[in-house]
């Protein structure tokens, strides 16, 4: 009973020693909550972990996370880094929105990030992107090296920020070739739609048999199995979030790249050196926050001419002389 | 638009290439449930096999080895299956539930842990190691596509028309009068089952390293209950069960056709075609199959009197 007694104060002893030496050293304990899809999707989770990645790399404190297995679990996941003392916590895509407002209004003190969705509270930093601006450029890519005059879209599940996608991307390729035809397939209605690449993949050739060469994915892990598909009837593909053109090169022709990994980085970054601000930030060509990517992988398949006119364009757009219309302003596509 | 000819041949494969996996598993479903084995767990050996057979293959560069592992992983599954319902008479649901769960998180546990990858395997891309179309490249016509088409008539040969069958249909009818004629009901069980799994692991294989070129978590994505509703709909037989598979495989197809398709100026909603499926399925089975009946002594442990 004895021993029982004083094992039991050295852990008070050391849980009270512990917490001493965190506040005295001003660490911070970030953690991250990720989306369906899973941290290697490649894609969109995978670059909010790759930045996080470098911030490791940098400070050498590591990043907590939790890789949901369905969508009841944000909530819990989020509170309980709130709890154990983690922050900021970044709670990665837009279906975590509503789980994240009431966790964040519990934990007042705690500095949440979410990307892709807007949470207005004073401890909530959101960070969403101009997807449209990034999908109108790789639209025009798509156009100009399709030599059918058709170009696919496969969206990952059916949600206005998808629509965004899909949105610019047309107004991109009506912008090179207004006779150009888009064939748009979106996965699903469920966050599972994030996680098929079987039914990517089927929803891609189901483009390809109707006359499409480029397809452009916005699907998540879902993606994989679009770009696979493309590459295995040797047609070209865009990848999306991540540059993804190292995937396939010779059918990437490109991805709309979203700095996701800027965002959760400077997250931390900011949090570490105490410039955290619980703000809007909306990030588009301007801020750097999405563009094309243009590698080794795919320099053989943009023609200078291509290159010249995309550049023009996003110059164009940063100087406000083209507006790309965003779906999400009004929920439609003009 | 291209001319129908084409139309119809581009449909025809995108259905075969969605029920491929469907016919194997309801097949592998079928030889079980005759048996008198409920088989709830297809789901989680088709995801067993699918990882074993993308990790392997990525492993050797090899397709063969890959399906070879499919099957082994599979027929693990079976007889861990077999195990719990005929030699220890669990409950056949209970342990096909089970399975499923131990599946969906025994390969992310162990594709983590051997490629790191947050289990997924390597992107299968070198030569040979998926399995490619053999005639039609823009069919998708891999040699298990052919596999699954024969092993059709295969089993209802060998369910309709061999000694095996006929003892195979009366276990699962009636195992007393199985064991009073001196048949082992244990041993002709768990061969039932065995067939399940091999079925079943080339399901799973097909998935993995013909379909995708990798394992990703959960990839199987509800198929093998989509099997199992398609044996039940075609009342436990072979070849209804074959059309049921083919019906989910167009429906499937034709699904992919029309989202984005403007009729009157609407556009479809992603919603209702998704649910035609669903739809057609209750449909139908209200309407048009009638009373499904299944074999007798299903579910039922067999317990030898002393």
């Amino acid at each position: 009973m004895k021993g029982w007694y004083v094992s039991l104060l050295a852990l008070v002893a050391s849980v009270g020693l512990a917490s001493v030496n965190s506040a005295h050293a001003q660490t911070v304990k970030p953690a991250i909550v990720y989306a369906n899809g899973g941290k290697f999707d490649k894609s969109f989770n995978e670059g909010v972990s790759n930045g996080a990645k470098r911030f490791t790399a940098e400070t050498r404190i590591a990043v907590a996370d939790f890789e949901p297995s369905n969508e009841t679990q944000f909530e819990q996941a989020q509170r309980r880094f709130a709890q154990r003392g983690n922050e900021p916590i970044i709670a990665v895509g837009f279906s975590q929105a509503v789980a994240l407002e009431k966790v964040a209004k519990e934990f007042p003190n705690t500095h949440f990030t979410i990307i892709d969705s807007v949470v207005k509270l004073p401890n909530v930093q959101s960070v969403v992107f101009k997807e449209h601006e990034g999908s109108f450029l790789v639209g025009m890519l798509a156009a100009m090296a399709s030599k059918s005059g058709k170009v696919g879209f496969v969206g990952g599940m059916d949600i206005p920020l998808i629509r965004r996608f899909q949105c610019g991307y047309e107004q991109g390729i009506k912008y090179v070739n207004p006779k150009a035809e888009l064939i748009a397939n979106m996965t699903g209605t469920t966050p599972a739609a994030w996680t098929d690449p079987g039914r990517g993949a089927e929803l891609a050739k189901g483009q390809f048999d109707r006359g499409v060469d480029v397809v452009y994915a916005a699907a998540g892990n879902t993606g994989t199995g679009v770009l696979q598909a493309a590459k295995d009837r040797g047609k070209l593909a865009i990848g999306v979030d991540s540059n993804q053109n190292y995937l396939h090169p010779g059918t990437m022709l490109t991805s709309m790249v979203k700095r996701v990994d800027v965002a959760s980085y400077n997250s931390f970054k900011a949090m570490q050196n105490g410039s955290w601000r619980g703000d809007v930030q909306v990030l588009g060509l301007k801020e750097g926050g999405v563009d094309w990517a243009y590698d080794q992988y795919n320099e053989k398949l943009i023609t200078p001419e291509m290159k010249a006119r995309v550049e023009a364009a996003k110059a164009d757009i940063i100087a406000g002389k083209i507006t790309v219309h965003d779906y999400m302003s009004n929920n439609a596509c003009q | 638009m291209e001319d129908p000819l084409a139309l119809v041949f581009l449909t025809a494969a995108a259905t075969l290439r969605v029920a491929t996996p469907l016919i194997l598993c309801a097949m592998g479903g079928l030889f079980s449930e005759r048996s008198g084995i409920i088989d709830v767990g297809l789901e989680g050996k088709m995801l067993m096999a699918a990882f074993f057979s993308a990790a392997i293959a990525a492993v050797t560069h090899s397709a063969w080895w890959g399906v070879a592992a499919g099957i082994v992983a599979a027929e693990a599954m079976a007889l861990l299956h077999g195990l719990a319902c005929i030699t220890y008479r669990g409950n056949q649901v209970v342990s096909g539930v089970a399975l499923n769960i131990l599946a969906s998180g025994l390969t992310i546990v162990w594709g983590n842990a051997w490629f790191h990858r947050g289990g997924q395997t390597p992107a299968l891309e070198g030569q040979g190691e998926r399995l490619l179309p053999l005639f039609f490249p823009r069919a998708g016509d891999s040699i298990l596509v052919y596999l699954a088409l024969l092993a059709v008539p295969i089993t209802w040969w060998v369910i309709a028309r061999t000694r095996f069958g006929l003892r195979l249909r009366a276990v699962g009818e009636m195992p007393l009068a199985v064991d009073t004629a001196g048949i082992s009901v244990a041993w002709l069980r768990y061969r039932a089952v065995l067939l399940c799994g091999l079925l079943a692991g080339l399901a799973g294989s097909y998935i993995a390293i013909a379909q995708n070129a990798g394992f990703t978590r959960d990839m199987t994505a509800g198929q093998g209950f989509i099997a199992l509703a398609a044996v039940i709909f075609g009342k436990w037989r072979p070849f209804p069960a074959f059309g049921a598979c083919l019906m989910f495989g167009l429906l499937d197809a034709i699904a992919i056709r029309l989202q984005g398709v403007r009729v009157a100026g609407l556009e479809v909603p992603v919603q209702l075609i998704q649910a035609l499926p669903y739809l057609l399925t209750v449909f139908l089975l209200a309407g048009f199959i009638g009373r499904a009946v299944a074999p007798r002594a299903i579910g039922q442990p067999y317990e030898k009197e002393h």
